[in-house]
């Protein structure tokens, strides 16, 4: 039973990756009618925001020491952050320990403004081109940004660490009566599990409560209609389109003390998060969510001892499996609306 | 009895009853028109006939034989072809490739690996589609892409495409929508000549009565899901339950 | 000749010619020579060149005519060169039931897969048959090591119980009735030397028939009856055809292909291993595929070729090279130019392939073969007729 609860926690930050990536496939998707490959790519820099913040408040100059001295005589060189003089060493040294959380801020403008530039600059010429098409741009897009990241950042993961308050990890079965160290929980999966049920709902929000969500909830279930009202939806898109970058990107950049960085997570991540958006349902944003945590858990779950011994491998082809059975029994997905891709 | 002979067909969309008991005898070698109102229904019996949707319950009788269950290829190989509304085409190929398609399939069936054969060598398929061409007019337009021909001649082309199969029932959903008059009658024109040359059963839904009384020779009158009166065009003229059924609608 | 008609038996003259001659025409740089370096008349890199020209041919006569886009092709190459490796291990070196097995059983493989995966059309079907790639890919690392060798891949071993090569002598060597596939004849003629090798000329020649049956698959019925489907699913069905058992054929087919082309490859390195099966090798004959052209019969050849030829030529290139190109500039000049193509090239070829295709799909959808035809055009050479005759699919 305790095994059980650990391995659904330990698919739940997965789940929830993967539920904000799909989020914002399938919110592009149903705005602009756009399949879009470059979406882990999107998640993938914003990983990379979390590394350059950290690298740009970590830049430092080097002081010699002469109190200390090397095995060979001369004095120890320590770098001093430049943060430290302006900030006082207190406060810089935890500017820096919090420079993950700090990403998010520089972030969000980032990512929107490449989600735009995106958009406006690619995606737009090819809302009339055939599924195909799109699927290919955005294919070449996903190679070029990753081979971008690769040559600044070279092609080794980069660890990038949480905060010292939540690096740690806690017992979560004390919590709920089990007995001492049965569940040990990282406290920073905690902690991305509840900023993503944030952001999902602050996105769920957004569509649901502003004017500007609700003109484009109506364009997702009939865009024409809302053309002939006279209301420019092609603008609207196109922010949709930014803040799905944002959220993905901030979906990257909590992600990073999780699995340190590399250049090619974005297209690791968005295989699955495409079988994720078809199991949940082309076009429905809560059959994402929903899918995103009900396959990252199934997965955890697969890869407990006892299911391995009784089908060995499970663990590496549930999600896949499940895709199959899914889309060859409900061919709209869990949660699909009706005449979503099909001709 | 009829070639197509239907049976107490019905047919619910949710709450909606969109056929309600519908009795239909299509006989043979006569061009029977189905009219009315919209939302009456036409376009739900026409996807009944060719396997599109299939009917909550009662029969579809086609030659003799069941077509409900099967799927829309087979009810086609029965003797059953489809004029759509909007012309449906192979717009990437040749014209001359588009009539040679269901020449094949009349000849092989629904399907045949016939992967080391040559298009050009197979013995018939080539004159057979050459002469439907010859016979709507198109000969000449023969190597251009089906996708550029003007709508008229998309029609044309439709038409050789389920005519050179030699269906025993042809089907035509309202096949002069949203054409001029000049190009309706064309149209009128070139399926009286085919009604002159070939036997030929014929089933219209149109909207336009022009269209529908140059040609039928049996019309039902069809209003929210079921049959009000089967008549000569002669007779439907001034028919008070047409009338009503129209006027109905013209109120809304 | 051969059933085909004047221009496309004039198609398949040319590409004989130029698989024949390729040890001496990839090779128009003497040894030695600053150029020498963008020679591509090496046996490895002539192999990779046919045998992914056959895996791309295969894909294009799925992707190209039905429009039906695959992105688990991979996995069936995969299954073709676990299938070759096995025959070796337990059969013979010589590589003809190796071929004829891979070929076998990544045709089982791919009806399976795309009997289900046709189920579905557009996106859907992507996202089945790399489901369905990758499980393979996973399955292959993990649980089926017993079959696969997991990680480290399997290798044809001298302890092999090979049932027919009882005497040991020729353990490892792949062979053609006792000739061997990495054998090479050297010729120099001047300063120019020249690489003729046994398994790059059997690869060739497989090659010459796929590229020979996929012409006749095009022109034939069969090919038609796939590019309408293409065009118009509906207009299929309601002309009395049934459109699942020619797209399963289709897929079938090209499958066996991706299988043979998997099977060559062990063919000629006698070794395999999972990442043949990632869905990045998937994505790869996508590329290849569409950079040449899909839907015609040279263009995936042109991609494959090319794509391989840039991986290896490109990806060598370093600084030191391109300051020596350049020195004709004046210092900063040249020292700005080659920081500008640097990401370029040596480790970055990839962004410059990325680079390449994006430009393809948004400028040239047809490919190189669509450029071709517009530079053809452009310098007025037989335009009007030829375009005339030109079906949709060349």
């Amino acid at each position: 039973m305790d095994a059980i609860i650990l391995q659904i926690l330990n698919g739940l930050d997965k789940g929830s990756a993967y539920a904000l990536i799909a989020l914002g496939l399938t919110l592009i998707f149903g705005t602009l009618g756009v399949v879009n490959f470059a979406h882990g790519a999107l998640f993938m820099l914003g990983a990379f925001c979390a590394v350059t913040l950290s690298r740009i408040i970590s830049l430092s100059y080097i002081v010699l020491d002469d109190t200390k001295k090397d095995f060979l005589g001369n004095p120890t060189k320590i770098e001093v952050p430049y943060i430290y003089d302006w900030l006082g060493a207190d406060t810089g040294a935890a500017i820096i320990d919090w420079s993950v959380p700090l990403s998010i801020l520089f972030a969000i403008p980032v990512m929107i403004l490449i989600g735009v530039i995106m958009e406006r600059g690619l995606i737009k010429h090819f809302y009339k081109r055939p599924h195909a098409d799109q699927i290919l741009v955005t294919f070449g897009l996903a190679i070029v940004l990753q081979e971008v990241i690769k040559y600044y950042f070279g092609a080794n993961p980069i660890p990038t660490p949480a905060p010292e308050a939540f690096s740690g990890s806690f017992d979560f079965g004390v919590l709920v009566g089990f007995d001492p160290n049965s569940i040990i929980y990282p406290y920073w999966r905690l902690v991305y599990f509840a900023f993503s049920m944030v952001l999902i709902a602050g996105v769920f929000a957004f569509l649901q409560f502003t004017t500007f969500g609700m003109v484009v909830r109506a364009g997702m279930a009939d865009r024409e209609t809302v053309g002939l009202l006279g209301i420019n939806i092609d603008k609207r898109f196109t922010v949709m389109f930014g803040i799905a970058a944002a959220v993905a990107g901030l979906a990257g950049v909590m992600y990073t003390p999780i699995n340190p960085p590399n250049y090619h997570m974005g297209m690791d991540f968005l295989v699955l998060s495409f079988v994720v958006v078809v199991v949940g349902g082309m076009g429905s944003l809560p059959g994402a969510v929903a899918a995103g945590f009900l396959l990252g858990v199934l997965e955890s779950l697969a890869s407990m001892g006892w299911v391995i011994d009784l089908i060995p491998g499970i663990n590496q082809v549930i999600i896949y499996l499940v895709a199959i059975v899914i889309l060859l029994t409900r061919p709209r997905g869990l949660l699909g609306r009706k005449g979503v891709m099909e001709e | 009895m009829g070639i197509l002979e239907v049976k107490g067909v019905n047919k619910r969309f949710g709450g909606l009853q969109a056929l309600g008991d519908v009795n239909l005898s299509i006989k043979e070698n006569t061009v029977h028109a189905i009219i009315g109102p919209n939302g009456a229904g036409k376009s739900t019996l026409l996807n009944c006939l060719v396997g599109k949707l299939i009917p909550d319950s009662g029969s579809v009788m086609f030659d003799g034989k069941s077509v409900l269950g099967r799927k829309p290829h087979e009810i086609n190989q029965m003797g059953i072809s489809r004029v759509f509304q909007t012309p449906e085409i192979f717009a990437d190929l040749t014209v001359l490739e588009n009539v040679m398609i269901p020449c094949f399939a009349k000849r092989d069936g629904a399907f045949r690996l016939h992967a080391f054969e040559s298009v050009g060598q197979e013995g018939g398929i080539l004159e057979q589609a050459e002469a439907i061409l010859s016979d709507v007019n198109m000969l000449e337009k023969r190597n251009m892409h089906a996708g550029s021909l003007s709508r008229g001649d998309k029609r044309r082309l439709e038409m050789a495409m389920c005519l050179v199969q030699e269906p025993k029932l042809l089907l035509l959903d309202e096949p002069t929508a949203g054409m001029a008059r000049a190009d309706t009658n064309n149209t009128i024109d070139l399926l009286k000549e085919i009604k002159a040359t070939r036997n030929i059963t014929m089933a219209i839904i149109e909207h336009d009565m022009h269209v529908v009384f140059s040609l039928a020779e049996r019309i039902t009158v069809l209003a929210q899901g079921t049959p009000l009166v089967e008549e000569t065009p002669e007779n439907i003229k001034g028919h008070p339950k047409v009338r009503e059924a129209y006027l109905g609608e013209a109120q809304v | 000749m051969f059933g085909l008609n004047a221009k496309d038996t004039r198609l398949l003259w040319i590409v004989i010619g130029l698989t024949m001659l390729a040890p001496f025409l990839l090779n128009p740089f003497p040894e030695g020579s600053e150029l020498a370096q963008f020679n591509a008349g090496y046996p490895d890199l002539m192999q990779r060149f046919v045998i992914f020209g056959i895996f791309a041919i295969g894909f294009n006569i799925l992707f190209g005519l039905t429009g039906y886009l695959s992105f688990g092709h991979a996995a069936f190459l995969g299954v073709g060169s676990y299938a070759a490796i096995w025959m070796m291990k337990l059969l013979t070196m010589n590589v003809i039931p190796a071929i004829i097995m891979s070929i076998v059983f990544a045709g089982l493989f791919s009806l399976i897969v795309g009997w289900i995966s046709l189920r579905r059309s557009g996106i859907y079907f992507s996202i089945l048959t790399l489901a369905f790639a990758q499980m393979s890919y996973a399955l292959a690392y993990s649980v089926l090591t017993p079959i696969t060798g997991g990680e480290t891949g399997l290798q044809a071993k001298i302890s092999d119980p090979r049932i027919l090569d009882s005497n040991a002598g020729e353990f490892g060597r792949a062979n053609l009735f006792g000739l061997h596939m990495n054998s090479s004849y050297e010729l120099t003629i001047g300063r120019w030397e020249f690489t003729v090798n046994t398994g790059y000329y059997l690869a060739a020649c497989v090659m010459l028939i796929s590229f020979y049956m996929a012409i006749r698959i095009f022109r034939s019925p069969f090919g038609m009856m796939l590019r309408a489907i293409k065009s118009n699913q509906q207009r299929m069905n309601y002309t009395g055809l049934s459109t699942r058992p020619y797209t399963l054929a289709a897929f079938v087919i090209s499958g066996m292909y991706a299988g043979l082309a998997g099977g060559l490859m062990v063919a000629m390195d006698t070794q395999v291993g999972p990442e043949r099966m990632f869905w990045t090798a998937s994505g790869e004959v996508v590329l290849m595929t569409i950079l040449g052209g899909a839907g015609t019969l040279i263009g995936p050849v042109l991609g494959a070729g090319m794509i391989k030829y840039m991986e290896n030529i490109i990806s060598k290139i370093n600084d030191s090279i391109l300051h020596q190109w350049f020195s004709f500039l004046p210092d900063g000049l040249e020292d700005v130019i080659v920081a500008v193509v640097h990401p370029f090239i040596g480790k970055g070829w990839s962004l410059t392939l990325g680079l390449t295709f994006m430009a393809v799909v948004i400028f040239l959808p047809g490919g190189l073969v669509e450029g071709g035809q517009r530079l053809g055009r452009l310098f007025g050479r037989k335009s009007a007729e030829s375009d005339k005759k030109t079906p949709p699919a060349e």
